[in-house]
């Protein structure tokens, strides 16, 4: 499996919800791309040089779906892209869920905010007894039909306008769900929250983490989260979200 | 047609070597291009013993560029030797290990550690913007440059390359001060102090208040050290800053560095050191140019 950079072509591009775009991309990386892994994208304007970061939402033949949030200068110009423009991607990167972790096991797939996209590919390449429960702001709700077709949905939403009123803890509680290991993916009090509920039950727990990166195959040193052991490579306590992550078991890493 | 270049004696087989701190040891970038296409790797900056370097966030893009504070955070000289250095050697290309210290002890004690080592030459980072003590606290006074210096030449096996840096007065005097304390090469430009503010958090855009400029938004400032340098000393100069492509990259050359090293380029396009290398080549063939060196501080 090798990383390249390469100009992908897109396929197709729409906005999901206010500043959250979904765009297809025509790359051959779909069929080494694994749930969790994510595509370093290139902006074509030279005054922006680091690539950004965007984790898969989707594989399918021949095809990468990014879903993505408009965060600064650099991923409006993506949104712009139209069906038939080229792209300059670099991947497939990091490290994605396990799946093996979740072998004959019941799983929890924990998305927040802008964290949901990646656990779209991931509830549909899980196989067994999975719960998929997402964590939105308001009433913007992206990716429903596509959970729902993997498997059974919770939704919460911050401000109570559509599912459980709160988090997506508050949603586990409030159905009464249960699992054995858990997979994630969102902002960092979230992550930080089921880091704890998953250790007070014994659940294994996956989290993808993200950070702001350079170089995005662990080089540079610039995306770092603080581990808990030494870690072999840095040999300090500091593990490359990029290379040796993004997804690390909750209990390797101090958020 | 000649693209090797002679530094202190140790022959690269073409002027383009990686930036340290860019390029890790080459493992990461060995998956995208040859390392033995590259006249060095020069590695990221290695101290005595570990380094956990800075907070999160290290860096931030900047219009054509980026600032960044990673901290030199390094796995410290023991596991470097024991891992770095055995992987670097499987290639055919030169090894230059950038040296990093807090005391000149510590630079001493890197140096010492090396000597033995296959390795063909050592930098000395006198220019790191982001730690507080070491590195630019030794790069920014011609005494103090030159007393390092001097101490690291006595206990180097290898010849030795002396890292300056942009935030002074006069890099002229700088390059002076090393080349009297006996460095056999000088790089330049390490990274240009700078600042960058988050106007919708309100906060600095490193964690470390202050990061080092890099990319093509420095490189016309690096390009004129580079000559000033080139022009004080007798000593080769190695260029670098902000060297995106070849035509970048001959800047360099013309003003007078005998080699150039790509950086940041790195993180935009993980094939430029290999495209720069090829490119000075097709400039070459394209006004005939026999050997590179006729273009070394061809332009007066």
């Amino acid at each position: 499996m090798a990383k390249r950079k390469e100009s992908a072509r897109v396929l197709s591009q729409e906005s999901l919800a206010p500043g959250i775009y979904s765009m297809w991309i025509e790359t051959d990386m779909a069929e080494e791309a694994g749930p969790g892994q994510f595509l370093s994208l290139y902006s074509k304007d030279g005054s922006r040089l680091l690539p950004r970061p965007i984790s898969i939402c989707e594989i399918s033949k021949g095809r990468i779906r990014l879903v993505y949030r408009i965060a600064g200068k650099g991923t409006e110009e993506f949104s712009a892209y139209k069906a038939g423009d080229s792209i300059p991607v670099l991947g497939p990167l990091g490290n994605g869920f396990p799946l093996e972790a979740a072998e004959n096991r019941r799983a929890f797939l924990i998305g927040g905010g802008i964290g949901v996209p990646p656990m779209l590919e991931l509830a549909k390449k899980l196989p067994g007894e999975k719960k998929l429960i997402m964590g939105y702001r308001d009433s913007h709700i992206f990716l429903k039909e596509e959970f729902e077709q993997a498997g059974p949905l919770y939704v919460a939403t911050e401000d109570g306008s559509f599912g459980t009123a709160g988090n997506v803890l508050d949603a586990i509680r409030e159905h009464g769900l249960s699992a054995d290991v858990l997979y994630a993916c969102g902002p960092a009090p979230m992550l930080r929250a089921l880091k704890d509920y998953a250790s007070e039950r014994g659940i294994e727990a996956w989290i993808s983490l993200e950070e702001r990166m350079a170089c995005g195959v662990g080089a540079c040193l610039a995306c770092i989260c603080r581990s808990k052991e030494v870690d072999s490579h840095s040999q300090v306590h500091n593990k490359r979200i990029c290379k040796d992550g993004p997804v690390f078991r909750a209990e390797e890493v101090e958020l | 047609m000649n693209l090797s270049v002679d530094l202190a004696g140790v022959t690269l087989k073409n002027p383009v070597m990686t930036a340290s701190g860019t390029f890790g040891s080459g493992q990461e970038y060995s998956e995208f291009v040859d390392l033995s296409r590259l006249g060095a790797v020069v590695t990221k900056g290695v101290a005595n013993v570990p380094w956990p370097g800075n907070p999160v966030p290290r860096i931030a893009e900047t219009y054509g560029g980026m600032i960044n504070a990673i901290g030199l955070q390094n796995p410290g000289i023991d596991v470097f030797i024991k891992r770095d250095i055995p992987f670097l050697r499987q290639y055919d290309t030169r090894i230059i290990v950038n040296v990093c210290g807090k005391t000149t002890e510590d630079y001493v004690e890197v140096v010492e550690r090396l000597a033995d080592e296959p390795v063909d030459m050592l930098e000395i980072n006198i220019s790191c913007p982001n730690v507080k003590e070491g590195g630019i606290a030794f790069g920014q006074d011609t005494k103090a440059a030159e007393a390092i210096t001097r101490a690291v030449k006595e206990k180097a096996a290898q010849p030795v390359i002396m890292k300056l840096s942009p935030n002074v007065t006069d890099i002229g005097e700088m390059a002076k001060a090393v080349e009297a304390g006996g460095a056999d090469v000088i790089s330049l430009i390490n990274t240009i102090t700078g600042m960058k503010i988050d106007i919708h958090k309100r906060t600095f855009a490193v964690a470390n208040k202050t990061g080092g400029l890099s990319g093509p938004a420095v490189k016309p400032v690096a390009v004129r050290m580079v000559y000033q340098a080139a022009q004080a000393v007798k000593v080769p100069v190695i260029g670098m800053g902000g060297i995106l492509c070849a035509e970048d990259a001959l800047e360099f050359i013309l003003a007078g560095a005998s080699a150039v090293s790509v950086g940041t380029a790195n993180f935009h396009n993980p094939y430029a050191s290999v495209e720069v290398a090829d490119g000075i080549c097709a400039y070459m063939e394209r006004y005939g140019i026999e050997d590179i060196r006729e273009l070394i501080g061809a332009v007066r």
